[in-house]
This record gives structure tokens, sequence and C-alpha cells, in this order.
């Protein structure tokens, strides 16, 4: 077995609706099928969502200096909004995960990368 | 698989002179090459080490070169490489602990005595080769790791002859292939051949990666012939899955493809249309093998864009002249072709057959909707058009335009001389 980083990142700026209250439901309660799959096939170690990339608080190091700044740390279309950590066979078996994940969330563009931890 | 042509006749006459002589250097290379990947992918289902695998073939390649022109080819070369390799491997693991660890949890698959250095022939194996070229063009790879690695590990060229059929350096090769193995490996991408419902996206890179290799052998000559290559390659596909209707298409589409390549240069170089074609230089034996694949595919009737093409092909080869060419039956299938593959280029050439059909002014009309700036057969085709309706200056226009795109000087001086000579 493999562990792998699902990260699931959404595509910020794209004009669409704000989720309603009923669409938020139907969302997590989606989420909490899918987990569950993937607690009874032994495949989550861990999972979690994030708050809005605005929210984000940047810490860097510069000459010796500690400087904290608010934001996100880069400037990109795409943040990360959560992740998974799975143990699966083999990366087929990873990216399988991915797209089910991908299929239980509608309206929103996402996209998400895996990674296969070392060791 | 059929013997190699040429290949020496058996253990009864090793050691015959004169039959021995005539296997040169290059001889050996081109055998073992035919014969490498199978070995290639066997060594990797053992071990599950690919640079282990292809370290151990090419010592056996070495071997190879020493012993085949002395002592002729072993009565069955596959089995040989196959065997000097896995104990070359074996060897290599013995001598580092962790291999000596690997080597444990393998024992349960290895035969038992093995004498390295002894190679006895062993029997008909499983062939690997169908999960190798899946690994080889898994979707998590880039288009240009899947080419490199598929020429590499199944076609047994070496980096220098993959670097060159691309036209970029050694080295730059050596890294594209390292780094491909590297996430192989680091991403654990499996050895296996798809299920069955993964499949039509698995196929898809691999069928594109070998029409790749064929169109760059295509566009430039190389040592050795990619075409050859690709087909060759198709054919593994073709007789290890026999099932699967597009990998029939696309041996027919290069196999009608390839029945034409002698003759789309003249002896100076520059390029032939098909309508110039001497057809009777057209290679009738591989004609016949593309339409007889081309008619079973029509009685399965699960179309595809290979087959479509394949089917395309058959028709051109079928017509004596290009006069009698039965282009209504050509628009048919490009419009089906369309149909399931809505591309600007297949549009193009749709216009084209219908302005043999209907006219070059009703071409010209569809040519003049697409989007294709930047393609240049887009250009030539408008010239062309436009040279048939009498439309000179634009047709003049249109063929500088398409010269200055073209990627070969063949194609260059054709069109730069305004299509010189077609009708």
């Amino acid at each position: 077995m493999a562990r792998y980083l699902l990260s699931v990142h959404s595509v910020a700026g794209e004009a669409r609706d704000p989720m309603t209250d009923e669409e938020m439901q139907q969302s997590y309660k989606q989420i909490s099928i899918l987990e569950e799959e993937m607690r009874s096939a032994g495949a989550w170690v861990f999972s979690g969502r994030l708050h809005d990339p605005d929210t984000a608080t940047v810490v860097r190091i510069s000459g010796g200096e500690v400087v904290t700044t608010d934001g996100p740390f880069v400037e990109s279309k795409e943040h990360l909004g959560g992740f998974y950590i799975i143990q699966a066979e083999d990366l087929d078996a990873a990216l399988a995960w991915g797209i089910q994940g991908h299929l239980r969330h509608q309206g929103a563009d996402r996209g998400s990368s895996v990674r296969r931890f070392r060791g | 698989m059929n013997p190699a042509p040429g290949m020496h006749p058996g253990p009864d006459s090793v050691g015959d002179v004169e039959g021995a002589a005539t296997l040169d250097e290059a001889e050996v290379g081109r055998i073992f090459r035919e014969e490498s990947g199978r070995s290639v992918a066997a060594l990797i289902g053992v071990f599950g080490d690919i640079d282990l695998s292809e370290d151990a073939v090419q010592e056996a390649f070495a071997i190879a070169l020493r012993k085949w022109p002395g002592e002729g080819l072993p009565p069955n070369p596959g089995g040989w490489i196959t065997t000097t390799a896995r104990n070359r491997a074996l060897d290599r693991l013995r001598r580092e602990s962790r291999g000596r660890e690997l080597l444990s949890e393998l024992a349960v698959l290895m035969p038992s005595s093995d004498e390295p250095g002894t190679p006895e022939e062993v029997g008909p194996v499983q062939d690997d080769r169908l999960r190798l070229i899946f690994t080889c063009c898994h979707p998590a790879l880039s288009t240009d790791a899947q080419v490199a690695l598929t020429l590499r590990l199944l076609g047994g060229l070496s980096t220098k002859q993959v670097a060159r059929a691309f036209l970029v350096t050694e080295s730059t090769m050596a890294r594209r292939l390292v780094r491909a193995k590297h996430k192989i490996k680091a991403a654990r991408i499996p050895y296996r051949t798809p299920a069955a419902h993964e499949l039509p996206d698995r196929l898809r890179p691999v069928l594109a990666v070998v029409y790749l290799i064929y169109n760059a052998g295509l566009t430039s000559p190389a040592e050795p012939d990619l075409c050859a290559e690709a087909i060759q390659l198709t054919r593994i596909l073709a007789s290890l899955m026999p099932d699967e209707p597009e990998v029939a298409g696309l041996l027919a589409l290069l196999l009608l493809t390839e029945s034409r390549r002698s003759s789309r240069t003249r002896p100076d170089g520059s390029l032939a249309l098909l309508g110039e074609q001497g057809r009777t230089r057209w290679n009738r034996a591989m004609i016949a093998e593309g339409q007889a694949i081309v008619r079973r595919c029509l009685r399965r009737n699960q179309p595809g864009a290979y087959q479509l093409q394949a089917a395309i092909n058959a028709v051109h080869a079928d017509a004596p002249t290009v006069e009698q060419t039965d282009w209504p039956q050509i628009v048919a299938l490009y419009d089906h072709l369309l149909a399931i593959a809505p591309t600007p280029v297949v549009a193009l050439n749709r216009a084209i057959a219908i302005g043999e059909v209907q006219g070059p002014a009703a071409a010209l009309a569809l040519v003049d909707e697409l989007d294709l700036d930047t393609y240049y057969p887009y250009h030539a085709a408008r010239a062309d058009l436009l040279r048939r309706l009498g439309r000179h200056r634009e047709a003049a226009a249109a063929y500088q335009r398409a010269a200055a795109m073209a990627p070969t000087q063949a194609e260059r001086d054709f069109l730069s001389l305004g299509g010189r000579g077609s009708r």
C-alpha cells in the first residue's frame, strides 16, 4: 500500500453563484458519504476542508527577520480548498478516489492533484 | 512470433561458417531489437524494476554481439535474451544487499537451479508487452515521455536513436527518460493491463503514441526507420488485443499509408501529390493486407476514427487513377468521421473531397469557414482551389504562406513552385 495526498483545488474568480444553504447541505452530505466509503474500503487516513484562501496568513523569513502578512501565499488562480490523505495500491487506485470526489460535487469547476508520500 | 527473416535455421547449423559470417553487427542489432521488448517486459514483470530490467537486457545485447556472429543465432533468440538478461539481473541482485532482500521475496516466482552464464532456453513465457505499453503510455506521463519510453522499452531503440528521431540531444533524451521512469516509480504507476471499463480511455493514448511515432518517421527519415517501428508496434498490439476494432483500424491505416510512402517523393526529393504518384509503385501486398483488415472492420461495424481513416485510404488504394477515385464514397466516409471526430483538420479534408465531387467553388466556401490559419496544409489546399478557380494572384499568395510554414524542404520546394504540375 502507498499513501497519497489528494489536494483539491478550486478555481477562484470563476463566475458562479454562491451555493445556497440547501446546496451546501447537499454537498456536505455527499462528502461524508464519500468519506464513509473511503473508510470502509480502508483507504481513508485523514481529510480536511479549509476556509477560503483570503483568510490565510503568510509567515516569511527574510534576512533572519520574521514577516507576517495577510493573504494567500502565492498569487494563483487555483487555491487549495481541501485535501485527503489516502492509502491506495497504486496511482490508478488513488486517481479513482479523486475522480469519485469530483463526481460527487456539482457546479463549481475543480481540479485535484495526486502525489505519493515519500517512504 | 514469426521467425525473423534471415534467421539462422537452427541448432544443427551452429558453426556453419557461411551462415555465421552473414550475421553482422547490424543484423544482430535488428534481430535483438525485434525480440528485446518482450524480454524487457518479462523482466519488469518478475523484478518490478524498469532500470534493472533495461540494464540487464542491454548486457544481454553486449553478449549477443560477442557470441552470435561467431556461433550463429540461438534457435530461440527471444528466449535466449530473456534467460541471459534474467541471469544478469539475478547476478546483480545477489551482489547487492537490498537485492538479496528482493530476491528472497521473489524466490517463489523464480525457477529453481539457475546457473548464471549458461542460458538455458525458457519455454513460452507470458507476453508482458501489453502491460508494458499501458505503463509507458499512462496518461499521468507527458506525451513526449510516453513516446520516448515506448520506443526505448518496447521498440528496443537506444537512447541515442530515440534522441536522433526527435531531433533532441542525447543528454536531453536521457533526462526525459530518467524523469519518466522516476515518475513511474515515485507515483507508483501500475504495471498492469487496464480493466475492460478503463480500456477506452487508456487505449487512446497508446494508439496516439504509435501514430505519432509513424508520423515522425514520415517527416524525419531516421535510422532505425520509425515508420517500420510504428507498424511493428501496432502488429504487436493487434495480436495482443485482437478484439479491439480501433487497434485493427490503426494497423490498416498505417499499412495503407505506408504502401504509398516510396511514391510520396520524387527522385529529386520533392513531394508528389496523391494524384501525381506513380500508382504502380504502390506496395500491393501492404494494400491487400490493409484492405482485408478494413473489410473485417466494416463487418464488425463498430466504427472509430482510425478505422474510418483506414477506409478512406482503402478507397484511394482501389482507384487505378486519381480520376477513377470513388469520391462520393470518400465524402460519405468523411461525413461519418467528422461526426465522431469534429476537428477542423477533418473538416478540411472533407472539404477537399467535396471539391472533387462538386467542384472547387463549393470546397472553397467550406474551407474559408475554417479556423486553421496556423496549419500549412490549410493554405496549400486553399491555394490549389483558388488556382483551379483561375484566381491566380490569390493562389500565389496562399502558396507562399503555405511554403513559409511547411516543415520539410521537399514540401517548401513544392509549394513555393506553386504546386507545379498538379492538374
